[in-house]
């Protein structure tokens, strides 16, 4: 604690131990955090073979991946490898997944969203986010593999704020959590951050017919460190808010130098003036992108005073409504859109920061609703209710949007209709579809930062806890709690139904040229030093199981699994050449890999496929260089 | 034996009437319905194929369920205990059954013309004939699929013989095995044949 420099000082002792330390805050009783009943044991029990009723789709932070779950059984179902490598599923060894992955083979995966269609969930791709290398990355739920990742994004850096989806999934919304000096690559003393850095809300622009995504627009701003977004939709379509956090322009020691001001300014873009203004050609191409200048383009990009250090800010499913919470005060500000618009209409301004107007703030207040310490994000029932994680509480605070009657405007203490605890130091939560304007209000999962003393001990790296919250009644229950992989922060829930995966990729859509579907067709072909083998795998063998080739040559194989049943999965592993690809039926991958060292590499199936599994290998056979000589 | 040949004669002679030529015209029909539709199905369940894996058996081609796959999936599960490949090209009778079934429908047509007793007897006995030799040929095939096992497969097994009607047990699966609409239908022409026969047993000639 006192290697701390300093204590903030709005906080209370007590309080700043709760935060710092991450305990539960005190005075709580020990009996709540149990809460297990029959009952809800019954109702979240998913008997053997029966399935769940949703789709839960984790972000999975800094491991780079996506974890899918059922609700509300809470049961881990797959992990999506997004942003690092995943021999499980051979994700990042194969030529395609490697050239996705580029450079890096990790992402810290944040928000997903998924795509929409007329404001509600269509069930065709799920975007993440990689706050850590400015990445997007779209998976197809067709198939559940990632199919496209984009970025680095140009001029951006420290991609947090995304992946905010709009209605139509015209656009998948991003905003830069930390600044740099542009263009990128720039060196600049970040003593001079307010002047030389600056950060970034840019437009992904989603191809409607194959999801592709590109670059639409950028909107440059100051270095503020833009932090969760949302997109509106109703009243609010074609608009969407952030957050930032530093509005001080801070570059050091921002625990207490970015906490000073009493509100951080939040971003209000209008992304269809955004739209028009690349159309219209008032933009400026920098490193390739159309970045529009806020200054000089009016009527694109508004200031939002936010208290205080805001995190979360969420539309309602009306549109009309936004709740942004303040980590560092006890209460969420809700927002007028009517207000907000009325504001901008009337020009009705609290002067300006760099020729960006600043909305007054008093003037699109709605109201702060007092739920308790530590608010950060809000989520939505569609009956009217919202529902806040309290980070420093460990609590769910359920409360009523407005609009509210005179005896509640006089105390707003009077919306917040229920708490639940939560264990410990909760996140993100979401609830199904509340980003859409049909919300499913039956189940809210609340992602909790610590859970420790919660399960079996694993030592000291410790899984986050998931806990399952039934939010049909007045009251909230807790269901059921789950652990999961460092880290979710956030999810998405969609109902099973508006999902339509296959489970084979159908031979007559194989479109890779390289796909063999007959023995016939296979072989081995040298060409100079490139070796291209051409192989099938099929229960239990490989054709051919044999490749020959020397030291320095480039070995290119393709393996087609031409099974076309669910779950005849097949694996290709070769000993001791750092190759593992896993080919689902009707798949075909490819490897590249050169040869270094001479020897025989077994190759064998990794995947469990049949009876004779074990018996399926082969025999990579590279003989030394001086073969070529000998024998040319 | 003078009197009953007599009457036999002159029972072959007898004319259909005209409710028998109807029947006769529907079982042409029957035939036609027997040349499109499936006369038979394999069906195969066993714990990791739940949903089953099915084929079906037309007097022209194979079709194996799941758009196909379930012929490949069988044929892919057979090669281990050493079955040859299940395809149609190697089925000869699926070239000769659709023209059989043909000349029945010609001929049966010809019957509804030319309306004599001894028109059905000889439908009735060639069709008993063809019936009973596609069914000696069917269960031939399957005997000679079940018996005739590469002895170089990877699993060993005991020759069989799949079941025709009914189910069994191979292995890990059930295999059930039983008549479709179209082998109804066969059924349904020869009860057609004998209800034609019935109507008219008391004509005149
Ligand atoms: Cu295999």
């Amino acid at each position: 604690m006192n290697t701390h420099k300093r204590i903030p000082s709005f906080a209370i002792g007590a309080l700043a131990l709760a935060v710092l330390a991450g305990c539960n805050p005190p005075g709580q009783k020990a009996s709540s955090s149990k809460g297990s009943s029959d009952n809800a044991a019954s109702r979240t029990f998913v008997p053997p073979g029966e399935k769940d009723k949703y789709y839960l789709f984790y972000s999975g932070g800094h491991s780079g991946q996506v974890y899918v779950a059922g609700i509300p059984s809470m049961r881990h179902i797959s992990t999506i490898p997004v942003f690092a490598p995943y021999p499980a599923t051979g994700y990042g060894f194969d030529e395609e997944t490697k050239e996705m992955l580029g450079e890096y083979t990790w992402g810290d995966v944040h928000h997903p969203g998924l795509s929409k269609t007329g404001g509600v969930y269509d069930g065709k791709y799920l975007f993440v986010n990689d706050a850590a290398n400015n990445r997007v990355a779209r998976i197809d739920l067709r198939d559940f593999k990632t199919r496209q990742i984009i970025g680095p994004i140009p001029n951006s850096s420290g991609n947090h704020g995304s992946s905010f989806v709009t209605d139509n999934t015209e656009y998948v919304l991003v905003a830069t959590r930390f600044s740099v000096p542009l263009p990128k690559g720039r060196y600049a003393d970040p003593k001079d951050y307010a002047k030389e850095f600056n950060g970034m809300v840019s437009g992904i622009k989603v191809d409607p017919k194959d999801g592709t995504m590109s670059i639409g627009w950028q909107i440059l701003t100051p270095p503020f460190d833009w932090d969760l977004g949302s997109t509106g939709k109703g009243p609010s379509e074609g608009w969407a808010f952030w957050t930032s956090y530093n509005t001080e322009m801070a570059h050091e020691t921002l625990e207490a130098t970015a906490t000073q001001a009493e509100r951080d300014l939040g971003a209000v873009v209008n992304w269809r003036a955004a739209e028009q203004a690349v159309k219209d050609g008032r933009v400026e191409m920098i490193g390739g992108v159309p970045m529009i200048d806020p200054a000089k383009t009016p009527g694109i990009l508004y200031f939002l005073p936010i208290p205080k250090s805001p995190h979360g800010i969420d539309t309602d499913p009306s549109g009309r409504w936004i709740a942004a919470g303040g980590k560092l005060q006890p209460v969420v500000s809700v927002f007028d859109f009517h207000k907000i618009k009325a504001a901008i209409d009337n020009k009705d301004f609290d002067g300006d920061f760099r020729g960006v107007p600043i909305i007054r703030y008093e003037s699109a207040l709605e109201g702060s609703v007092p739920v308790g310490l530590g608010p950060l994000h809000t989520q939505f029932d569609g009956r009217g209710n919202g529902y806040t994680s309290l980070f420093i509480e460990s609590v769910v605070a359920k409360w009523k949007l407005p609009p509210w009657s005179d005896e509640e405007k006089a105390d707003l203490n009077k919306v917040v209709l229920d708490k639940i605890d939560v264990h410990y130091n909760i996140g993100h939560l979401v609830t199904g579809a509340s980003d859409t304007t049909k919300p499913y209000g039956d189940y809210l999962v609340a992602m909790n930062k610590l859970s420790k003393g919660r399960h079996l001990s694993v030592g000291p790296s410790q899984p986050e806890s998931s806990q399952l919250i039934d939010i049909t009644g007045e009251k909230m229950t807790m269901l059921y709690e789950a652990f999961t992989e460092p880290e979710p922060h956030f999810a998405q829930i969609i109902r099973a139904d508006t999902v339509n995966a296959i489970e084979v990729y159908p031979r007559d859509e194989s479109k890779h040229p390289h796909a063999v579907w007959d023995a016939k067709e296979t072989g081995v072909v040298r060409e100079g030093n490139r070796v291209e083998a051409k192989v099938i795998a099929i229960r239990s063998r490989f054709i051919p199981d044999r490749i020959d080739a020397q030291v320095g040559d480039e070995l290119v194989i393709h393996v087609t699994n031409i099974e076309q049943t669910t779950d005849m999965i097949h694996g290709l592993g070769i000993a001791e050449q750092n190759v593992n690809v896993v080919i689902d039926p009707g798949e075909t991958k490819t490897i590249r890999l050169k040869l270094t060292k001479p020897g025989v590499f077994p190759f064998y199936c990794t995947n469990f496929c049949s009876a004779l599994h074990q018996e399926m290998q082969g025999y990579l056979a590279v003989k030394p260089a001086e073969g070529l000589a000998a024998n040319p | 034996m003078h009197e009953f040949l007599r009457r036999e004669i002159f029972f072959l002679r007898r004319p259909l009437n005209i409710w028998s030529r109807l029947l006769l015209l529907l079982a042409a029909g029957a035939l036609v319905a027997a040349i499109f539709l499936p006369l038979w199905k394999i069906h195969l369940v066993a714990p990791q194929y739940a949903e089953g894996l099915s084929l079906d058996i037309y007097s022209h081609k194979l079709v194996g369920g799941n758009n196909g796959q379930d012929l490949h999936e069988i044929n892919g599960l057979n090669h281990y205990i050493g079955m040859k490949t299940l395809s149609e090209a190697d089925f000869v009778e699926m070239k000769w059954i659709p023209f059989a079934l043909g000349v029945f429908i010609l001929l049966t047509l010809r019957a509804v013309v030319f309306g004599r007793m001894a028109n059905i007897i000889d439908l009735g006995v060639l069709f008993l004939y063809f019936t009973a030799f596609s069914l000696g040929n069917f269960y031939y095939r399957l005997y000679s699929y079940g018996h005739h096992l590469d002895p170089r497969a990877p699993m060993t097994i005991e020759p069989f013989t799949p079941v025709m009607i009914g189910s069994q047990k191979i292995a890990n699966f059930i295999q059930t095995s039983l008549p479709q609409i179209g082998g109804y239908m066969l059924g349904i022409y020869i009860v057609l044949l004998f209800a034609a026969l019935w109507l008219s047993r008391k004509e005149m000639p």
